[in-house]
């Protein structure tokens, strides 16, 4: 921890976490609070740092994969992606089209997998557990659709150096075409409680603000900086995989609201939009998979005999559920495993905008702002209160309770 | 120096050339990778520069001046001799298949291990700054926050994870069935 900072008679200080509601994994703030303004913010992480870059840098690429898959659970497809297109990239491995288009279906699953649960998360945390259900039910469907088309709900194994695994064939399509209806009939009543119920605009609007500049400036990615009106989705800006074949557009909130204010309410706006988006682009790939190979060197020894000889550096940048994600590897030609591997996932560049967005907000407004970039870190227990020279314990449940008790009075 | 104002956008090949028009020989390599995925063949490219560490404050200011970009992170790799940091950028992006992936590599000899911060002018670029200080032990100059971020309070001080020479952990590391728990 931090030295605490002199401070006049009418600010304190909150630490919350390492262990916090709003976040599926330990992070740790430390607030200074004027009454029940925020007036800084600190975050300091490293509490689940768990030396996997290290220990790729000892592991060959196909051990990576797998490696690369338990970074995080709910992105279990997103790292191994990005993972071997940068491989790809060093070592000048083509992928096969039908390959291209696999990558896309499983991306975008992922994606509205991702942003279901967020949706769930971000009404819990307002008190809306209602909604909650509705959410995981939604949510339910399409992991069922994931376990019948890759053998597992979260991890799905798939990914394979120039390549995917498993394909899918016309006997699957039924049951894709199925959920993505059950999706398109079900989205309407999602849309109507996120953007029309009073309690979620009460909540969201105006709250959390994070302006064009500040997205800019502190490298943002993903929705959170989309609902500040940068047009940025690597997506769009480059045509890797299908992506280039299939007709994708940037979502900024402007296109429902009208304007763009950065807000949670303009967040909730675009994650909205993108589950749409991808339902389309599902269904946009099953209508132009070409056939063919799904992995370009289906003999792994020959492929890492490839790699090994390669002397070489490469990216692989894939655009994440929470923002692009990339991935560096160098290889020096001599060994099997990278001479240097480094992940950059979507939460590392949306830590800093956190400040501007929280400075000036209350207390009961930190769980559903620090949820709404959809932190990838974990959840917990306890928020200590020192006040006066005095701590307190605020528990999850009473934290919760005062974000919900800020539901009820706005509501009256 | 003050940079040219740039208002067109550049194309990949543009772009190297601009920077080897305005530093000259202290560009030191530059590799222009187009890479082409999908059924319809559209390309993308990602472009690798080596600049001397001399002119690496000078060469964000002009990127800076050109497009706002967008930084990604920095990696390392530690080559013996020197680090080498790798400041990963976007640029131009906000418009189909536009963005452009520059890799600007600047290596720091060891006898040396400093470099200036880029935080005023990016100031996004704190956190992966920070990490790199503690995992590879390069000093930041500037930096304006230049405490540890995922390394514990009591992490041994000249310990850096990311090091293949003896200041990394190859002594720190016990094999399990050395170990005969």
């Amino acid at each position: 921890m931090s030295e605490q900072k002199n401070t006049t008679k009418t600010t304190y200080h909150i630490p919350i976490g390492p262990i916090h509601p709003a976040l599926k994994e330990p992070v740790y703030f430390e607030f200074e609070i004027d009454g029940e303004r925020i007036v800084d913010v600190d975050v300091k992480l490293g509490h689940v740092h768990r030396a996997i870059e290290w220990t790729g840098m000892r592991r060959n690429p196909i051990q990576i994969l797998y490696l690369a898959e338990r970074i995080c659970g709910i992105c279990s497809f997103v790292h191994p992606m990005s993972f071997a297109r940068a491989v790809e990239n060093a070592c000048d491995i083509e992928v096969p089209e039908r390959a291209d288009y696999l990558r896309v279906i499983h991306g975008e699953l992922e994606r509205i997998c991702s942003h279901m649960l967020w949706a769930g998360v971000a009404a819990h945390e307002i008190g809306f557990d209602s909604v909650l259900f509705i959410t995981w039910e939604m949510r339910e469907r399409v992991l069922d659709l994931t376990e019948y088309l890759t053998g597992n709900r979260v991890t799905k194994a798939i990914m394979m150096i120039g390549g995917v695994r498993r394909d899918i064939t016309s006997e699957h399509v039924p049951k894709i075409k199925e959920t993505m209806n059950y999706l398109k009939k079900n989205f309407e009543k999602l849309r109507k409680i996120y953007l029309e119920d009073k309690t979620f605009k009460i909540r969201s609007m105006n709250c959390g603000i994070l302006t064009y500049e500040d997205a800019m400036g502190l490298c943002a990615v993903g929705p959170t900086t989309r609902a500040s009106g940068v047009k940025k989705d690597v997506r769009v800006d480059q045509a890797y995989a299908a992506y280039g074949d299939l007709d994708i557009d940037y979502m900024t909130p402007d296109i429902l609201r009208g304007k763009t204010v950065g807000d949670v309410y303009d967040r909730i706006i675009v994650r909205l939009l993108e589950v749409k988006q991808s339902i389309e682009l599902i269904e946009q790939c099953l209508d132009k998979i070409p056939s063919g190979d799904i992995v370009s060197e289906p003999k792994i020894p020959k492929l890492l005999a490839h790699v090994k000889k390669t002397a070489g550096e490469g990216i692989g940048r894939h655009e994440a559920p929470r923002g692009e994600v990339i991935h560096y590897v160098k290889f020096d030609g001599e060994n099997e495993h990278p001479y240097t591997w480094k992940v950059r996932a979507s939460t590392y560049a949306n830590i800093l905008p956190w400040i501007p967005m929280l400075k000036g907000e209350q207390i009961a407004d930190i769980p559903i702002v620090a949820a709404s970039t959809d932190p990838c870190m974990s959840c917990t227990n306890r928020v200590g209160v020192i006040k006066d020279g005095n701590t307190t314990q605020l528990t999850k449940e009473q934290l919760h309770k005062l974000s919900v008790q800020k539901t009820r009075r706005l509501m009256r | 120096m003050n940079a040219p104002k740039v208002k067109e956008q550049l194309t990949p090949e543009g772009i190297v050339k601009y920077f080897k028009d305005e530093f000259k020989t202290k560009i030191k390599s530059s590799n222009v990778k187009k890479h082409v995925e999908g059924s319809k063949k559209k390309e993308y490219y990602n472009i690798w520069i080596k600049i001397d560490k001399s002119i690496f404050k000078d060469v964000i200011k002009h990127l800076c001046d050109m497009t706002y970009p967008h930084l990604a992170v920095i990696s390392g790799n530690d080559l013996k001799k020197d680090i080498e940091l790798i400041y990963h950028f976007s640029l131009y992006f906000g418009k189909r298949y536009n963005e452009i992936s520059l890799n600007i590599s600047v290596d720091v000899p060891k006898s040396k291990l400093e470099i200036e911060t880029i935080c005023d002018w990016i100031p996004g670029a704190l956190v992966t700054e920070r990490e790199k200080q503690e995992m590879l032990g390069i000093k930041i100059i500037g930096i304006p926050d230049s405490r540890r971020l995922f390394l514990p309070d009591d992490w041994p001080e000249g310990v850096y994870p990311w090091r293949k020479d003896d200041k990394g952990l190859q002594k720190y590391i016990r094999n399990l069935h050395e170990v005969k728990k």
